[in-house]
């Protein structure tokens, strides 16, 4: 298990005040997560000692920075058992990774006929690039519905996959309902019919051991500023087979072999993906939140989150008036519990948890489209990662209860 | 702060609007949504022959201070003329609620009604 105070002492913003002698609880990871000291420092180093861009020049700076920053995409590359780190693509985040991905491979190859699966519980950015790619292709974009429980509805996902579709791009869990998904089944069933499968992995790699290879999944996409690592910087996942198949997204420097002014030919991967200077900071503090997660080991991050749901699925069915959305039992789910309170709308639910303290999620949660299959317009989160507390759980409940006295209820 | 946020007037509101509903006829209804959280307003309006506002009627789905506001803004505008309406800005949204602390976030909330009604004036102009 984790030692949490131990834990809590890596993280400078948790000595924070919120407000004045108001002390931080910080609920809302699944949004962006806080950053432990190691990773700051980590980019700090990089901007105080070696400074200078990666991938071209002989000095020594160059040549530091350079090796740092690839060897932080070969710990990815280890964190999520990549066969090779060619495979590891550094985007700007998960919404990135899914632009490449339709753009690039939808790009080339849907068209009219063709069949794009999503799922009723995507966030938005693994939505509007497939429907973005689908009205230029003329493929069609179907979804998987989730059941009353907020689990994937597997018959409906029966007959949905068929030969016309082409690729199956699901969340491995769910940002709202916390629903885990059964990836590797899923996988298996998109290859069934001989369709692609890629992964939103965002809110699955922060919080357990993922392996793609088990998975098998053709593609992931995830966000470093959701596992402790700065913002700014993601990764696409790809076999590498389909990724030297797809044709390059972004044009620019560090993306090319040789450059004529009529034609050029384009490098290996996955530079052959990473157009103009990468954010080197970011990826080098990136592979400093992958140490750091290690470290703590990624067994221990997952039982301490599942321990706190758990903890505070039981705490917030106290609250009355409150709805939890998603699956009744921390083991269905991750860390992260959604909620809707009677005559209490979450913008102003969030505003009193904030006068204690509290930061919470507020609002669609980039996931319009399953909130209006709930019939509601937004609900409210609290997000849990390796610095969470029973402490703060009873915090929240506290202060919900003293938001619905405010509001006279 | 929420003794100023939450108001008993802004929670009065809440809980019984004004001028809520819907107008059928009208001379033009506008409805948006705040793309940030989801809150949704729909104003109908219905000009006299001087093309002042003779009556109007809001609906939607929001928070206290978005939908108190659409009940404070619409009573505000009535017998107003469309030119006038679109004078109106954001912070006299804001001054209508005579709350003080708002967020940049939450300011969005009280100033949608306002925006709603002048999209759909301009409409009209």
């Amino acid at each position: 298990m984790l030692d949490v105070q131990k834990v809590r002492a890596d993280f400078p913003i948790l000595n924070v005040d919120a407000h004045p002698d108001v002390p931080l609880v910080y609920l809302d990871s699944a949004a962006s997560s806080q950053k432990p000291i190691q990773v700051i420092e980590a980019m700090n180093s990089y901007y105080q000692e070696y400074n200078a861009n990666v991938h071209r020049g002989i000095h020594r700076l160059s040549e530091e920075a350079t090796s740092v920053y690839e060897g932080a995409r070969i710990k990815v590359q280890k964190f999520i058992n990549a066969p090779s780190h060619e495979e590891v693509i550094l985007v700007r985040n998960a919404t990135e990774g899914f632009n490449l991905l339709a753009y690039s491979w939808g790009g080339a190859n849907l068209k009219p006929g063709d069949e794009v699966l999503i799922t009723a519980m995507e966030h938005h950015a693994n939505i509007v690039p497939w429907q973005i790619v689908c009205e230029q292709t003329g493929a069609t974009l179907k979804h998987v519905p989730f059941t009353d429980e907020g689990t994937l509805d597997m018959d409906a996902l029966d007959e949905l996959l068929t030969e016309k579709t082409k690729i199956f791009s699901f969340t491995a869990a769910s940002n709202v309902l916390g629903t885990i998904n059964p990836t590797k089944e899923l996988v298996a069933k998109a290859h069934a019919v001989g369709a692609l499968a890629a992964v939103d992995g965002a809110q699955a790699v922060p919080h357990a051991n993922v392996d793609v290879q088990d998975w098998n999944c053709d593609f992931m996409a995830f966000s470093s500023h959701k596992m402790c690592g700065p913002t700014g910087i993601g990764v696409l996942y790809g076999k590498a087979e389909l990724l030297n198949a797809m044709p390059p997204w972004m044009g620019g420097g560090d993306m090319i072999r040789r450059v004529t002014l009529e034609k050029s030919t384009y490098n290996d991967l996955p530079y052959k993906f990473e157009a103009g200077t990468p954010a080197i900071a970011e990826g080098i503090g990136l592979g400093a939140a992958v140490d750091y997660l290690n470290a703590l080991g990624m067994d221990n991050v997952h039982a301490h989150e599942q321990a706190i749901t758990s903890y505070a699925l039981e705490a917030l069915s106290e609250v009355d008036g409150l709805t939890i959305l998603g699956p009744k039992t921390a083991a269905e789910r991750g860390g992260l519990v959604a909620f809707t309170i009677d005559r209490l709308h979450p913008h102003d639910i969030a505003q009193l948890l904030d006068e204690d303290g509290i930061a919470v999620r507020a609002g669609h949660h980039c996931a319009m489209p399953m909130h209006k299959i709930m019939g509601i317009g937004a609900s409210a989160r609290a997000s849990f990662y390796v610095h969470t507390t029973t402490d703060e759980v009873d915090a929240l409940v506290t202060s919900l209860n003293r938001a619905r006295k405010v509001f006279r209820l | 702060m929420s003794a100023d946020m939450y108001r008993e007037m802004i929670l009065d509101l809440y809980e019984n609007p004004l001028n809520h509903g819907e107008l059928d006829p009208c001379t033009f209804s506008h409805e948006e949504d705040n793309p940030l959280c989801g809150d949704v307003v729909k104003i109908d309006v219905l000009l006299d022959d001087d093309k002042k506002i003779k009556e109007i009627k809001w609906s939607g789905d929001g928070c206290a201070i978005s939908m108190a506001s659409a009940s404070l803004m619409t009573d505000h505008v009535k017998g107003m003329t469309i030119e006038e309406v679109m004078e109106l800005n954001g912070q006299d949204a804001v001054d209508l609620l005579g709350v003080s602390n708002l967020s940049m976030g939450r300011v969005k909330c009280a100033t949608l009604s306002i925006k709603v009604l002048k999209a759909g004036a301009s409409a009209v102009q």
